[in-house]
C-alpha cells in the first residue's frame, strides 16, 4: 500500500528534528533495536508458555487460569514498550517502514495475535474453568494455541525482513 | 595467521558460500536466529525473574525449571545452529568483530553464572523451592547476572549487524 498522502507524511516525517537526530545518531538505531528485541523476547517466552499450556503440553497440573495469569501481565506491559520503540524506528526510517509491504504484512499480523490472545482471556476472565470443560472447548484451545503461536513467529520474521525488503 | 586459513576455509564450503550468495538464505536463517534467541532470552527471564523474587512466586522454582528449561535448551540449540550457519557465512568478519567478541564473552559468562548456580548454590534449594519462602540472596545473584549478560548477548548481536564490515547485507 502506497498512497500519495502518505508519501507525503513520510516525507514530512523525515525532516523533523527527531526523525534528523535519529537519522544522524549512530548509537541510536541500534539501541532502540536491542530495547525492541527484548521486549519481544519477553512477550514471546510467555507466548510459548501459555500457549503450551493452551495445547496442554506443559504444567498441565496447574489450571490454564493460572498459567494465565502468571503469564498474561509480560504481553500486555511490553505492548507499549514495544510501541514506543517501533514508533522510533518509524520516525527515523519512514519510508523504509510505513510504505514498506513487510512491516504493513507485520502489522496485520500484529491485530491477528492480539486478537487470538484475547479470544481466549476474554472467556476465561470470566469462567476460570472455560476452556477446561469439554473436550471440544479443549480442542478449540488447541486450535488458538497454534495460531497464536504461528502468529506470534510471523511477527518476529516480518520484523526481520523489513530491513531486507529496501523500497526507498 | 593459522586462525585465519581455518575461518577462510569455512567460508569456502558450499554451505557459507550458499547462505553468502543466496539472495534468500541469510535473511531466512537470520530470522530463526533472531526468533529462537527471543524465545532463549524470554524463557531464560521467566527463570531469572523468579530466582529475583519478582514474578511468578506461587510456583516451586524446581516445577518452574522443569517446565521453561526444556524450551530454553531446545530455543539454544536452534539458535546456535543458525548463528553457525551465519558465522560460517563471513567467517573472518565475524570473528575480527569487537562486538562478536563481546557477544560471545557474554554467552561464556552466561554458561559460567549457570554452571556456578547449578553445581554449587543449589544444594540447599529444598528449603526455599516452594512459596512463600522467598529466594536467598545468591539465586537473587544468579538471577540478576543471567538477565545482564542476556542482554548484552542481544545488544552485541545487534551491533554485529551494524559495524560488520564489509557490509554487503542489511542492518
Amino acid at each position: 500500500m502506497r498512497t500519495q498522502s502518505l508519501d507525503q507524511f513520510c516525507a514530512w516525517l523525515e525532516q523533523t528534528p527527531l526523525s534528523q537526530t535519529i537519522q544522524t545518531t549512530a548509537w541510536i538505531v541500534p539501541t532502540v533495536q536491542t530495547v525492541h528485541i527484548l521486549a519481544i523476547a519477553a512477550v514471546m517466552g510467555s507466548v510459548l508458555m501459555i500457549d503450551l499450556r493452551l495445547l496442554g503440553i506443559l504444567a498441565r497440573e496447574q489450571s490454564l487460569a493460572r498459567v494465565s495469569e502468571r503469564f498474561r501481565p509480560f504481553i500486555w506491559w511490553t505492548l507499549p514498550i514495544l510501541l514506543a520503540t517501533g514508533m522510533l524506528m518509524i520516525i527515523g526510517e519512514p519510508v523504509r517502514s510505513l510504505e514498506n509491504p513487510i512491516f504493513q504484512l507485520k502489522m496485520a499480523l500484529l491485530i491477528a495475535a492480539i486478537a487470538a490472545t484475547l479470544s481466549y482471556q476474554i472467556p476465561l476472565g470470566r469462567d476460570r474453568a472455560f476452556w477446561e470443560v469439554t473436550s471440544s472447548r479443549r480442542g478449540v484451545a488447541r486450535v488458538i494455541a497454534i495460531v497464536s503461536l504461528l502468529l506470534w513467529v510471523g511477527i518476529v520474521f516480518a520484523g526481520r525482513w523489513i530491513a531486507y525488503f529496501d523500497n526507498s | 595467521m593459522e586462525l585465519d586459513a581455518l575461518l577462510r576455509s569455512l567460508e569456502a564450503t558450499s554451505i557459507a558460500t550458499a547462505i553468502r550468495e543466496n539472495d534468500f538464505l541469510f535473511p531466512w536463517v537470520e530470522s530463526v536466529h533472531v526468533l529462537a534467541i527471543t524465545l532463549v532470552v524470554g524463557s531464560i527471564a521467566i527463570i531469572d525473574l523468579r530466582l529475583l523474587g519478582l514474578a511468578s512466586l506461587d510456583r516451586a522454582l524446581t516445577r518452574l525449571t522443569a517446565n521453561v528449561l526444556p524450551c530454553t535448551w531446545t530455543a539454544f540449540a536452534v539458535a546456535a545452529i543458525s548463528g553457525a550457519l551465519l558465522f560460517a557465512s563471513n567467517a573472518t568478519g565475524y570473528a575480527h568483530n569487537p562486538y562478536f567478541q563481546a557477544k560471545f564473552i557474554f554467552l561464556a559468562l552466561a554458561g559460567v553464572n549457570m554452571a556456578v548456580f547449578h553445581l554449587i548454590m543449589t544444594r540447599d534449594i529444598v528449603h526455599w523451592d516452594i512459596p512463600p519462602h522467598t529466594t536467598p540472596l545468591k539465586a537473587k545473584i544468579a538471577g540478576a547476572v543471567s538477565l545482564i549478560v542476556w542482554i548484552g548477548v542481544v545488544a552485541c548481536g545487534r551491533w554485529v549487524g551494524f559495524t560488520l564490515h564489509p557490509t554487503a547485507l542489511a542492518g
